[in-house]
């Protein structure tokens, strides 16, 4: 009777079922909460490590990766690593409270275990861009994704020439790790921050983020020398506004790189909830250069 | 490829030499208002439930391979620790005995997304391993269109694969499984005779399509047209309910959610299928939605899959089973939207 005969179990060539191979799909590194630190009235920082230090020691990404991060029982949801390449599997997320995975992680304490898989996505490709001047613009929460690039160029910062770092945000309340500013500018790094809305204290701009990003391009004659290379974050309104200014500066499409969000429930190709058209932007993205972008129906 | 030929009344030998497994068929599930028979995959327990000559099912059997849902893991609670366990759910070998060349075809064109390039999907793959196939073929209905959709014949994905000539079975054998199974029928290689009644069977056959879309240009027709006010009309059609992503055989898009137990101390993480045409679909936090209106929700699915797909694995992700257009309550069939596309006017 038994004609077919055929695996129970996955084929070692296909899949295998050793743990460490299916790491890569449902199973995940068990992570502890280390610590949490509130930055805004909704953000809040967590340093995670995973447990396991041989995983930990192994554990690599590049910047601008993403990990899912799952609170078992409660959800599941993809955050941008913000912290330094070089730390491995010592992580910093920057997450605001916004639905019930997050709120909920809003509120558990430290030594709290989640699950971490990842990490996801494409990165900026920071390596390129040595030598060259850099134009970081990052809009809200975009300052999350664009900390891990720029840690990284921080961490050998004699490879790149001039630095400008635009940030906005709608309200000083809401300015995201604001005690980072001081050691940011010991680096020789332009940063200039702009606010929506000022309260009492607030001395610097009012206004929108292109405001900022005019007068560096009328500084530099509207002219930006091939040699520069722009990272942009922040919400999709944005984009549109800020690349266009960029590429009207003679920067090259290719040089303009941007992180974009989208539903993601798998993050590893599979739920196509991200997708848009041909383009999974859990695998091709969340890193694109501008002209994929331009290249993409309803992508901003 | 191996041809071989059996006596018709051998089929029920086959089936019995099989039946020892989890077998899976059409079957008759009752009937249509018109008093037509409606058909369903499911198991079959006795030779006479199996319905091989059947017209089409109304669902695919897509819940074998993708199940609606299905537990990705589950998790042990206690305070603030927890241990995961994954079942990967995989089927014991399943024999699929009497699928049409569309629904081998959709299940070829899901290997291509769920079983790599990376990360391979373990629950799919694993049950994908497991099946047997025995295709057959079919009379096309009224609402297939998959002879334009290069679908109407399956040339892999199957084990073996019957023709009716009358009086005996023309099999096409591509595994050594099936070759073996079938040595305990008395096959005969197939005579001159045989030949040309397949292919005079295979010419009447290709005569009787009548549904046809044109797909010429068409990645190109829907990226110029995507500002189409056609779509506009389609859109206030569309109920966006997700029948047609529910029967379609390619369709295989998920959501994740989660839960804990009423006892607190064990929690499930499960995957359901879904809808690009459901209203939250591409909604990210802050409630920003990509796609906000049901136009630009349909629009997106013929994007995906005659568009998007074909871009990545050079074919469309539909094999012109016209399953959908059958279910829509709205009447929605993909060769008018795609020709309405084309020609700028949507039929009243
Ligand atoms: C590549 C990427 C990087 C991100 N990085 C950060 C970050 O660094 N910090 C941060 O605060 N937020 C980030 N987000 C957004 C974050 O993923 C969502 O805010 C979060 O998933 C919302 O979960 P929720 O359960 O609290 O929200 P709810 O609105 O309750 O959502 C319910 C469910 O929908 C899903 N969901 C909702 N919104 C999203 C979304 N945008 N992406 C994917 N799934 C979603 C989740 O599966 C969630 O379980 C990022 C998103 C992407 C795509
Ligand atoms: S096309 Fe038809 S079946 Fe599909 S969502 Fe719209 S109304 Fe429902
Ligand atoms: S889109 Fe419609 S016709 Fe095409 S495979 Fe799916 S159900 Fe069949
Ligand atoms: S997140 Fe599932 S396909 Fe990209």
């Amino acid at each position: 009777m038994n004609k077919l005969d055929f695996v129970d179990v996955l084929p070692a060539r296909q899949i295998s079922t050793r743990k460490s191979d299916l790491s890569s799909f449902e199973y995940s590194y068990r992570a502890e909460i280390t610590n949490v630190y509130g930055l805004t009235n909704t953000e809040k920082l967590y340093q995670i490590r995973i447990v396991d230090s041989d995983q930990r020691h192994q554990f690599t990404f590049k910047p601008g990766q993403f990990v899912m991060l799952e609170l078992p029982g409660i959800g599941e949801g993809p955050f941008s690593i913000s912290s330094s390449p070089t730390r491995h599997g010592d992580l910093e997320l920057c997450i605001r409270a916004v639905g019930n995975l997050t709120n909920f992680l809003s509120r558990v304490p430290r030594g709290t275990l989640v699950g971490i898989s990842g990490p996801f996505g494409t990165s900026f490709p920071v390596e390129d861009m040595e030598n060259s001047d850099l134009i970081l613009i990052a809009g809200g929460l975009g300052i999350v994704p664009l900390r891990a690039p720029l840690f990284s160029i921080l961490e050998n910062r004699s490879r790149y020439k001039q630095i400008d770092i635009i940030y906005g945000a709608r309200n000083p309340s809401e300015l995201l790790f604001t005690y980072q500013y001081q050691m940011w500018r010991q680096f020789d790094i332009n940063l200039e921050i702009i606010v929506d809305q000022a309260d009492e204290k607030w001395q610097g701009p009012v206004g929108l983020i292109t405001e900022i990003l005019k007068h560096r391009l009328e500084a530099a004659g509207n002219n930006l020398s091939s040699n520069t290379y722009a990272i942009v974050c922040g919400p999709p309104v944005m984009f549109h506004f800020v690349c266009d200014m960029l590429i009207n500066a003679q920067l090259p499409m290719q040089k303009i790189f941007v992180s974009l969000e989208r539903r993601m429930h798998c993050g590893r190709g599979k739920c196509c909830r991200c997708n848009i058209g041909a383009t999974y932007t859990c695998l091709s993205g969340p890193v694109f250069d501008y002209w994929s972008v331009l290249n993409m129906k309803e992508a901003i | 490829m191996l041809f071989k030929v059996f006596p018709r009344d051998q089929l029920e030998i086959l089936y019995d030499i099989l039946a020892g497994h989890h077998l899976v068929g059409p079957q008759i599930i009752g009937t249509d208002r018109n008093g037509q028979e409606l058909f369903a995959f499911d198991y079959i327990h006795s030779f006479t439930e199996l319905r091989i000559d059947f017209t089409s099912t109304v669902h695919s059997l897509k819940s074998f391979v993708l199940p609606p849902r299905e537990n990705l893991s589950s998790f042990a609670l206690a305070n603030n620790d927890w241990e995961k366990n994954v079942d990967l759910g995989i089927y014991k070998p399943h024999v699929f005995f009497g699928l049409h060349p569309c629904d081998i075809n959709a299940l070829n064109k899901l290997d291509k997304v769920l079983t790599g390039p990376v990360y391979p999907d373990p629950f799919y793959t694993g049950k994908r391993k497991n099946m047997f196939i025995i295709g057959v073929n079919c009379i096309p209905q009224p609402w297939c269109f998959c002879k334009s959709m290069g679908t109407d014949t399956v040339l892999s994905g199957f084990d073996m694969f019957l023709t009716d000539l009358g009086d005996k079975y023309f099999v096409e054998i591509q595994s050594a499984t099936a070759y073996d199974i079938l040595m305990e029928l008395p096959i005969t290689e197939p005579t001159d005779e045989d030949h040309r009644r397949f292919v005079q069977l295979m010419d009447e056959r290709n005569s009787k399509f009548t549904c046809q879309v044109d797909n010429s240009d068409l990645t190109k027709i829907l990226d110029l047209e995507f500002q189409s006010p056609v779509w506009q009309e389609w859109g206030k059609r569309c109920m966006s309910c997700g029948t047609c992503a529910n029967v379609c055989p390619t369709c295989y898009c998920y959501g994740v959610t989660e839960h804990v137990d009423l006892d607190l101390k064990s929690a499930t993480k499960q995957k359901q299928l879904y809808s690009c045409n459901l209203i939250d679909f591409a909604m990210v936090s802050g409630g920003h939605n990509f796609r906000p209106d049901s136009a630009s929700r349909l629009k997106y699915r013929y994007y995906h899959k005659h568009r998007g797909f074909q871009e990545a694995y050079e074919e469309a992700l539909c094999v012109g089973c016209g399953r959908c257009g059958q279910a829509c309550l709205a009447g929605i069939t993909v060769p008018e939207v795609i020709d309405s596309v084309r020609r700028q006017e949507v039929p009243k």
